[in-house]
């Protein structure tokens, strides 16, 4: 019997392992990683320091306890160089592994800004369990840490940063945080709730240079001033991971296409997590992981099943003030109405006939996020 | 009191604090959650959590 060849084992490659077997415990699965094959809760990185966990005590489960729970082989430390589309199998450290079936679980990587200045190589980033091992490392006599992005991951951080007594300052070209995410005026309120726990803001400018300075970095920023951090971490994004099925000839765009059964153009080759995009949506969070898992792993078992999407509002953990966000489409039109609270900021858009299409809920304001998430027509109907 | 770990997102559902945000009060205890109610961060069911030992 062939096996069912998972690539990555993130949230996306290991929940599908175990979606899949609980409804099939014959069909062979190998699964293939670059990394050690430790099984952990990605989102639990930004709040560690908060929860009192380390690197070590984030780790749920070993490779050999997965490979036993999920009766799977786990091929770790392994980098997959080549798909082979027509002969079925991949290319795995120069040798080759049959599939049956092929999943694309590869993530996405940090997107990396240019930076000039001499130092501009030590900065951080964070997107796996070891690259938090290097930051925590990094981070245990620093006083003061530069976070360059302040985005959803980049704000995380910052308040759990802050909980954990280091200085904080975030930089960025936006007026306000979660740009992409938030309507202005919630962005603000929530900039001024995570300035009143002490992060200060560098907005509406980046950061060009980094460059050595005694036992620090300097970090130079666009409008002439500079910031003097011990530890630099850039969290501007992800771009999710492409190259492995660009070069075997799969179709890409931002991520890999695929279609509502999560099948890409190759005949039995399937990608889910932040490594695909379903009709133009790259979503890297997990509730569509969720979704595709169930979903992929029901198709896999015999019984095609489509991808529906229902709204998946994004919680923003910054316990200071935290945020519920569910972003319109980008091609439906509306208007935000914004009611300021006290203690959070309610903003909803509406489409020309009214309906709620997308939502932003600040601080106490969180409270409403069941209602409104109710109101809201499902992502991928 | 104790503590239910999501098993696809980790997220806690402490009893001791329950999720007032979504109208379960503080001490609700879990067989008392609707079996319905889907985890708040990533929507996984209510049979796709684990109780886990809290830390002394």
């Amino acid at each position: 019997m062939k096996s069912i060849v998972i690539i990555g084992t993130g949230l996306a490659g290991y929940n599908l392992a175990k979606e899949f077997r609980k409804l099939n415990t014959e069909i062979p699965l190998h699964l293939i990683t670059s990394d050690d094959g430790r099984f952990y809760y990605k989102p639990m990185l930004s709040s560690a320091l908060t929860n009192g966990k380390t690197p070590g005590t984030l780790v749920t489960a070993s490779a050999e306890q997965m490979s036993e729970q999920l009766n799977a082989t786990i091929q770790s430390d392994s980098i997959v160089t080549a798909i082979n589309i027509d002969a079925q199998h991949v290319i795995v450290d120069g040798d080759i592994v049959s599939y049956g079936k092929l999943i694309l679980a590869l993530g996405a990587a940090p997107i990396h800004l240019p930076m000039y200045g001499d130092a501009a190589s030590e900065i951080l980033f964070v997107n796996n369990l070891n690259d938090y091992s290097r930051f925590r490392r990094a981070i245990v006599k620093a006083m003061h840490v530069a976070i360059i992005g302040p985005g959803l991951i980049g704000c995380e951080f910052a308040n759990d940063l802050i909980n954990a007594g280091k200085h904080v300052t975030v930089i960025g070209p936006d007026a306000a945080p979660l740009g992409r995410l938030l309507p202005s005026e919630a962005g603000a309120v929530l900039r001024d709730a995570l300035a009143g726990i002490g992060i200060e803001w560098r907005l509406g400018v980046v950061a060009d240079e980094m460059i050595f300075n005694n036992n620090c970095y300097r970090l130079r920023l666009s409008d002439g001033t500079y910031i003097d951090a011990d530890v630099v971490l850039s969290a501007v994004g992800l771009r999710p991971n492409i190259q492995l099925a660009k070069q075997a000839g799969l179709k890409i765009n931002r991520g890999i296409v695929v279609d509502r059964m999560l099948e890409t153009s190759a005949t039995g080759v399937y990608a889910l997590g932040d490594c695909m995009e379903v009709e133009g949506l790259v979503l890297p969070f997990v509730m569509p992981i969720m979704h595709c898992a169930r979903a992929l792993a029901k198709t896999l078992a015999g019984n095609p099943t489509k991808l529906h999407y229902p709204a998946m509002p994004v919680v923003v953990k910054t316990p200071a003030h935290p945020v519920i966000v569910s972003p319109p489409p980008v091609n439906v039109a509306g208007h935000w109405q914004i009611t300021r609270l006290n203690g959070g900021v309610r903003a909803e858009f509406r489409d020309g006939n009214n309906q709620l299409q997308g939502f932003a809920l600040t601080g106490s304001a969180t409270a409403d996020q069941q209602m409104l998430t109710k109101e809201l027509p499902p992502l991928l109907p | 009191m104790k503590k239910w770990q999501c098993s696809v997102c980790g997220f806690i559902y402490d009893e001791a604090a329950g999720l007032p945000e979504e109208g379960i009060a503080p001490g609700t205890r879990w067989e008392d959650i609707p079996d319905d109610w889907e985890c708040p961060d990533c929507g996984a069911a209510k049979a796709d959590f684990e109780m886990i030992e809290v830390p002394a």
